[in-house]
């Protein structure tokens, strides 16, 4: 029997010792990240004051001087400052990444299933789309349906005279049509629009709570439809149409006033939806046939009717694996639209990165801005995603 | 052992990390060998790559004098395609030392970017349009889209022009001078605006040239020229007087075909132009004899001139405000003594 004193090993040198090792490791680490920091930021400031830029973001205020070709949503002319510049590139952005992620899930989402079609035609289609649209760059894409969009069509001087009111019009400044101006009275149709959508979101709590107790169900979604869009047509015909129209008019060169969709934004869209749409199918396609075939057959023994089955059990399975590769799609998305650049859009990238950069100089601020932007854009987008993936993910109990 | 180890190599990348451009750019660039010369991506003329894919144009000739000024050899010079977006940076930055890339000369740029050296061609800007579109003069442009380059004095002249005449207009601005005028082709703009320099070349790329008129306005001062970065004088006094001295030497009369010899005139101030005589070459850190090794190997303003852009070129530019002081145009060399 061996006494206490050699049960306990002799305390290790400090460097045996992994715990302290591990310590000592560590503080070097974040000395050296610290340190390399530190001298990026100071080499930075160093050579922009040997070269005498000014650093800070007073040029912000300052008036811009040029035109942009679109500016939604928000009011700018030539002496509005760089900082609506940049709300302007900013609404671009965002205008063009949320209206392609929408389109591009529908897209995705209908190829996708198509691909799992038993008819050989929808099926090979599909596959083909697949093919073809993933495998060729994005920008190739892109300039394709700038020219494709561009070239076939005339011109605004060869559709129409001098003088004429336009209701609608395709020519290759892009797809203008008249302006809706709401008339006093329409807010009611908004009223009757946003109550509809209310009631629908009640009408389903009612159904449920109703097919709970008596098992009876109640075509909720036809219903919702019907409220939803029907209501406040019925409300707009009842108020007399209180909108006008307001058409373009075509002056010597081009369409004055209605709304104009730029064809850059058109090809710019089309080319990012078309091609992003090909990896989602891809996406849905794995989700789906990740789902045991023993669910399916399943459900069927218990008699639930095929678009039940697969609105109840094939897609709920198969969210858990598509959710989180779309949510890269997306982001993926969001910053493809920077390709803008090359066909004249007037995104972040293009009218701040670009135009305000080679302007005003200041390259660190505003490429420091920019990326946060495109940074905050992707955060929120994938915490959205995986809020989303959390409230559908597989409960286990 | 193996902490030592990793803990100098972080110490070398930040070491590497912390090292700024040489003070010295002559010093750095006789390290190298060659000039590293910022021009455009390609406008004939001024510097555009022939069919060999050799670079040729009046700003390509500039950087080639330059490079003749320094090693005496004027094809001891590499070219850097870059945008008008990006070509201030490329210089700040230090990836290039001197850009030749018809840039206009503004206050806001020689504070900002670098610090422009003279003045190469005298250009204004200009509009063209298809000769179906009926218009006679810029005033009648009220309406029209205006197709541009982003990132140019181009892109604020014609936003200046068209709200001092209360005209309204549609701006679509790319960012190559290629991709502009294909817009403008395919009938995306009613207009191209950019320096009539750029127009007249331009037009002489596109299908048609005939079918395309150039607006008699000119609705801006576009001196186009060299520049350097700030903060090395003499890196800017070379290329100062590298320009100097083709303009001088054109004045003096001294082509590269009599070059020799003139060398043997009594002329002191062609002596000097020369470095028979004198030591100003030595000043600047070059050989004295710089200037004539310029004319040697690349030739006077002139003869620059003619070569790329004048009567005898596809661009059929008469020299005009770019003539000699003394033959009543703008050409003005501060006289090298």
């Amino acid at each position: 029997m061996a006494n206490k004193s050699e049960l306990t090993a002799p305390a290790p040198s400090f460097w045996r010792d992994p715990d302290k090792r591990a310590i000592v490791y560590q503080v070097v680490v974040v000395a050296v990240i610290g340190w390399l920091l530190y001298a990026i930021v100071r080499n930075t400031a160093t050579n922009m004051e040997s070269q005498g830029l000014a650093s800070g973001f007073g040029f912000l205020t300052s008036s811009a001087g040029f035109g942009i070709i679109s500016t939604p949503l928000v009011s700018y002319s030539e002496s509005s400052s760089y900082f609506t510049v940049f709300l302007v590139g900013l609404v671009n952005t965002i205008i063009v990444a949320a209206v392609g992620c929408l389109l591009a899930l529908i897209l995705g989402f209908l190829i996708g299933i198509a691909r799992l079609s038993s008819n050989w035609l929808v099926q090979k289609m599909a596959t083909f789309y697949i093919e073809l649209f993933r495998n060729v760059p994005l920008l190739l894409q892109i300039l394709f349906w700038y020219s494709a969009v561009l070239k076939p069509l005339p011109g605004p001087r060869e559709l129409h005279e001098a003088g004429d009111a336009v209701f609608f019009s395709i020519n290759n400044r892009g797809v203008i049509f008249a302006e809706p101006v709401g008339q006093p009275g329409f807010e009611f149709v908004w009223y009757v629009f946003f109550g509809a959508i209310v009631l629908t979101w009640l009408l389903s709590k009612w159904a449920t709570a109703r097919q709970m107790k008596t098992g009876n169900q109640f075509p909720v979604f036809s219903a919702g439809v019907l409220l939803i869009f029907v209501a406040p047509l019925v409300a707009y015909m009842y108020l007399g149409q209180p909108m006008e129209f307001v058409p373009a008019e075509m002056s010597r060169f081009a369409l004055r006033g209605g709304v104009t969709i730029i064809p850059e934004f058109v090809a710019l869209l089309l080319a990012l939806v078309i091609y992003t749409a090909a990896f989602i199918a891809e996406i849905v396609r794995a989700g789906i046939q990740a789902v045991s075939h023993g669910q399916i057959e399943a459900a069927s023994a218990l008699g639930v009717k095929p678009s039940h089955r697969m609105r109840l059990v094939v897609v709920p399975q198969a969210m858990r694996v598509i959710v989180p590769p779309l949510t890269s799609q997306f982001l993926n998305l969001t910053k493809n639209s920077s390709l803008a650049t090359a066909i004249a859009y007037p995104d972040l990238f293009s009218v701040f990165a670009g135009t305000t950069l080679n302007q005003t100089g200041q390259a660190v601020e505003i490429m420091a801005m920019t990326l946060a932007v495109y940074l905050t854009l992707s955060l929120l987008t994938s915490g959205f995603m995986n809020w989303y993936n959390s409230r559908i993910a597989l409960v286990e109990r | 052992m193996y902490l030592a180890k990793t803990v100098a190599i972080s110490a070398a990348l930040v070491a590497s990390l912390g090292l700024a451009h040489a003070d010295e750019t002559l010093d750095a660039v006789k390290g190298k060998g060659f000039v590293q010369c910022g021009v455009s991506q390609g406008l004939p003329g001024f510097s555009n790559p022939d069919d060999q894919g050799d670079w040729t144009g009046l700003d390509v000739e500039f950087c080639r004098a330059m490079a003749a000024a320094i090693f005496n050899d004027a094809d001891a010079v590499k070219f850097t395609p870059l945008s008008a977006k990006v070509r201030f940076t490329a210089l700040t930055s230090g990836e290039i030392d001197v850009l030749a890339r018809n840039t206009t000369w503004t206050m806001s740029r020689d504070s900002d970017f670098g610090e422009f050296v003279g003045v190469n061609y005298y250009d204004g800007q200009g509009f063209m349009v298809p000769t179906s579109l009926g218009v006679a003069s810029a005033l009648e442009l009220d309406g029209a889209a205006v197709c541009t380059n982003t990132g140019t004095t181009t892109e604020l002249n014609v936003a200046d022009f068209f709200r001092a005449n209360s005209m309204d207009y549609t701006v679509v601005a790319f960012e190559k001078a290629d991709e502009v005028v294909a817009a403008y082709d395919a009938g995306r703009c009613d207009v191209y605006t950019t320096d009539r320099s750029g127009l007249a070349a331009q037009r002489s790329k596109l299908a048609k040239p005939d079918d395309h008129i150039v607006l008699p306005e000119i609705i801006s001062k576009e001196p186009l020229g060299p520049l350097v970065r700030h903060g090395d004088s003499q890196w800017g006094d070379i290329a100062r007087w590298t320009l100097n001295c083709m303009i001088n030497a054109e004045e003096a009369g001294i082509t590269s075909a009599n070059v020799a010899e003139m060398n043997t005139s009594d002329d002191p101030n062609i002596k000097r132009i020369l470095g028979s005589d004198g030591d100003l070459g030595s000043k600047i850190g070059l050989d004295n004899t710089f200037c004539a090794n310029v004319i040697t190997s690349v030739g006077n303003y002139g003869e620059s001139y003619d070569r790329n852009v004048g009567p005898d070129t596809p661009l059929k530019l008469e020299r005009g405000v770019n003539a000699l002081w003394s033959d009543g145009g703008l050409m003005y060399a501060a006289p090298q003594r």
